[in-house]
Order: structure tokens, then sequence, then C-alpha cells
């Protein structure tokens, strides 16, 4: 009985799911970061791209899991993924009743959103792709500027992460018409293992040198961008084996 | 007879070549993904040849003139604290971050220039592709600058036999990590 429910409930997904997994175009141009690269001067160049728009969904990474044995989370290989990867599925290649198909997967290390990525085609976005993409609201392509936008990212941020996480593509798409960049999880990038900063944000100036070699440490260009901020310092905590309960990931392909 | 014998003695080989290579792998060796590497001399090989032996890894690039070069005195720094039959059992793997400009020309002058010996030492460089996902498991991070040099983190990665990270260091220079070194000591003492 339950499990008719929970079918009864999937059902109007079908719809829904219209939009999933698809990828819509960005046009790329010269983009300024909320970053401040010490080598970097003058606007990025970000070359056009497509990106899914919204992150990889459950059904989507059981797809590949199952097509994929060696991503199941008991014959993963552990330099890999860490013991929690896929760990809130009922099984290795079922999601069972708690999880539903069109949440987004989370508890996914960069390694398996890579393999996940490379078998679709397509790749990870870089930092400045995402954050380019992330720029956007509704009707902007950058609204960062406004005060009532870093509100509205702000207050997710202070939700509490261990509530039931939404399906992907109920947000309104942003003006490139990609879908959930904020306010639903947090997202690998290809070099995430290249945004250095200091574990702890408030030492800032005084990084531990010995660690990097070189100049070119990163630091905040724009301190009221908190949002840009958390998404740094949370990917430049993480090693490529390690999962959380909220980062999943979304590919790009670039264009021709 | 002689035919039989034939038989016996393809048997007896091909028995002897199957050694760890078709054991299945341990979960967390780092063998589990594959890595095709070309070295200092041109010769393309995967580092998963490697297993069978305990390796010091790290990566480097050759235009890199702060602390790549301490890199490399690192691991001269340990290969002097080992007997000559410890230093036999030990691979030395340097792995570039900048395989564009890594040539195997570029290699083999830091080969030369410091003196490394071609039987432990190897320099290679991976596809690019794949750089990302080296640095990942050996936990190295690192970005391309505007100028063409790397931010990077530096570590020695010792793995044993099977590929399994042991011990790990990012104390770099000419006067080992005692930690590190007894892990290695150790690693080549039941090898």
């Amino acid at each position: 009985m339950r499990r008719l429910a929970a079918l009864l409930l999937l059902l109007p997904l079908a719809g829904l799911a219209a939009g999933v997994g698809e990828y819509v175009k960005l046009p790329g141009g010269a983009f300024r970061t909320a970053l401040k690269y010490e080598d970097r001067t003058g606007p990025t160049r970000i070359a056009p791209f497509e990106m899914m728009r919204t992150p990889v969904s459950n059904a989507r990474f059981l797809a590949f899991v199952r097509k994929h044995p060696q991503w199941r989370r008991d014959r993963v290989a552990s330099v890999m993924a860490e013991p929690r990867y896929l760990s809130h599925w009922a099984g290795a290649t079922t999601l069972g009743d708690a999880v539903r198909p069109e949440q987004p997967v989370v508890q996914v290390s960069w390694f398996a959103a890579q393999a996940y990525c490379e078998a679709e085609g397509a790749r990870l976005p870089t930092w400045d792709e995402w954050e380019y993409a992330a720029a956007a609201d509704e009707t902007r392509r950058d609204a960062r500027r406004d005060p009532r936008w870093r509100e509205r990212i702000l207050s997710w941020y202070s939700r509490p992460s261990n509530a039931a996480l939404q399906r992907v593509g109920l947000q309104a798409p942003n003006a490139y018409g990609v879908q959930d960049l904020h306010g639903l999880v947090w997202e690998w990038t290809e070099d995430a293992s290249a945004l250095m900063i200091a574990e702890d944000n408030r030492n800032q100036g005084d990084a531990d040198n010995a660690r990097f070699c070189g100049a070119g440490a990163l630091s905040m260009d724009d301190r009221d961008n908190y949002a840009v901020l958390m998404r740094v310092a949370m990917l430049s905590s993480l090693g490529a084996r390690d999962t959380t309960a909220n980062m999943g990931f979304r590919c790009v392909k670039d264009l021709p | 007879m002689s035919k039989l014998l034939a038989t016996l003695l393809g048997l007896l080989l091909a028995l002897a070549c199957t050694p760890a290579s078709a054991a299945q792998l341990p979960k967390d060796s780092v063998y589990a993904l594959p890595l095709p590497l070309v070295d200092q001399d041109g010769r393309a090989f995967d580092w998963r040849e490697r297993r069978g032996k305990a390796q010091l890894v790290s990566m480097f690039y050759t235009s890199c003139q702060y602390i790549c070069p301490l890199i490399v005195d690192s691991g001269k720094a340990i290969e002097r604290q080992l007997s000559a039959s410890e230093r036999a059992r030990l691979g030395l793997l340097l792995i570039s971050m900048d395989p564009a400009r890594d040539t195997p020309a570029a290699l083999a002058k830091v080969a030369t220039q410091r003196k490394l010996d071609a039987t432990r030492w190897t320099l290679a460089r991976p596809r690019p592709q794949d750089v990302r996902s080296i640095a990942g498991l050996l936990g190295i991070r690192y970005r391309l600058l505007e100028d063409g040099e790397f931010n990077h983190t530096s570590a020695l990665v010792l793995l044993d036999a099977e590929g399994r990270i042991i011990a790990r260091t990012e104390r770099m220079g000419s006067r080992p990590d005692p930690e590190f070194l007894a892990a290695v000591k150790r690693a080549l003492a039941t090898d």
C-alpha cells in the first residue's frame, strides 16, 4: 500500500522530468569574478558552453551506476569515494523509500561526478563557468550587486541542512535558463582543488605560505558576496574522494 | 617427450608470469586509476605497471624555480638514508602537472642536471585530462597561473607494493621528515 502511494506520488514527475538532464546554452564573454586572484588582472574570458539545466538527479545517477558497476557503492575504489559515498541510498542499486528519484544526487565524490560527466560526453564545469552562470537571477545575467538577491541566497544558507532536499527543477530558471544554482545543493567543479584558500578564512592575510608554491593564492575581491565565499570555502576544504549530504553536481559541454 | 617437456615448461612459465598483476587490486589502491604516462626517455607506460614495488610519488613541473627542486631534494634526502638494498626496492616517480610543456626532453634535462639514477627515478608526463585526477588521489591542490607558473601544494606520498597510500609528508627539503622516513623503512622491510 505504501509502495502504491509512493508510485502514485511519482506519476506527475514524468512530465516534470522533461527538463531534467537537458543542456542550455550560455554565451560566455568577459566576466568579473568575486574572487581576487593575485595573478589575474582584468575580467576572465568565458568561452560559450552548455550547462545542464538542473543538477544530476538520483534517478539519473542510479542509471549511471547500473551501467558502470565500478561506481556502485559496494564496488567503488575507496581512493575515489569515501565510505559515505551514496550511503543514503537503500542499496547499491536501489534508492529505497527515503530517497526520491528527482531529488539531486548527493554523497558523490569528485571522482564519481567526473566519471558521470565523462560518460555523458561532458565534463564538470570550471569554477569560472559555475560562478558566471550563478551570477544571474531570473531576469539579469549579473544580479550580484542587488542586496535583495544576495539576501535570498543567504536565507537558503541559513536553513538547516537536515531537511529533505527538494526535487531538481522546482526553482525558476535564471536568465540563461539554468535552475537550482542556488538554494538546493553545493556543486562540484572540475577545478575544485584549484581553489586554495586558507581553511580558516579569518586567516586570509597570513596563510601558511609554505603550503603553496609561488604567489597567486586566492582571497575575496568582493567581501559582501558571502554566497560565493561560502562556496569557495566549501570546495577548498574538500578532497576529491570526499562526499557530503548536500554536495551534488551538474555537467557542462564545450560549444564549437 | 621433448614436446611434453616444452608444454610443461610453457605451463610453468605461464604460472610464473601470473603474479600479483592477475590478483585483484585492493580497493584502497591508487592503481584503480588507469594512468598512461610517458617518461624522460619517451617510453610510454601505465603507472599500474609499478605494482609490486613500493613507490615514492610526487607531482612537480620542470620550469618551477622554487619548490619543485625541493621536491627532488626531498626524494634524494630519503634515498640517502636508505641502505643499498633498501634503495633498490624503492621506485621514485615524479609526475608532471604541466604536461603541455614537460616533454620527455624537458624531463630528461632535469634528470641529468639533478643526477637522478634512472634505475630508480622516473620523471613522467600524464595526459592533460588526467592531471586533476592524479592530484586528487595524492591530495595535491594546484592552479595554473596567468604567467604559466603553478600555485600548488607539495607532498611526498609513499605507496606500498599494492599502490596503497601508507604515508605522506608535506615537509620538503634536504632534511627528511623523520616519521615519513620511518614509514619508508618499514615499507621496505616488510616488502
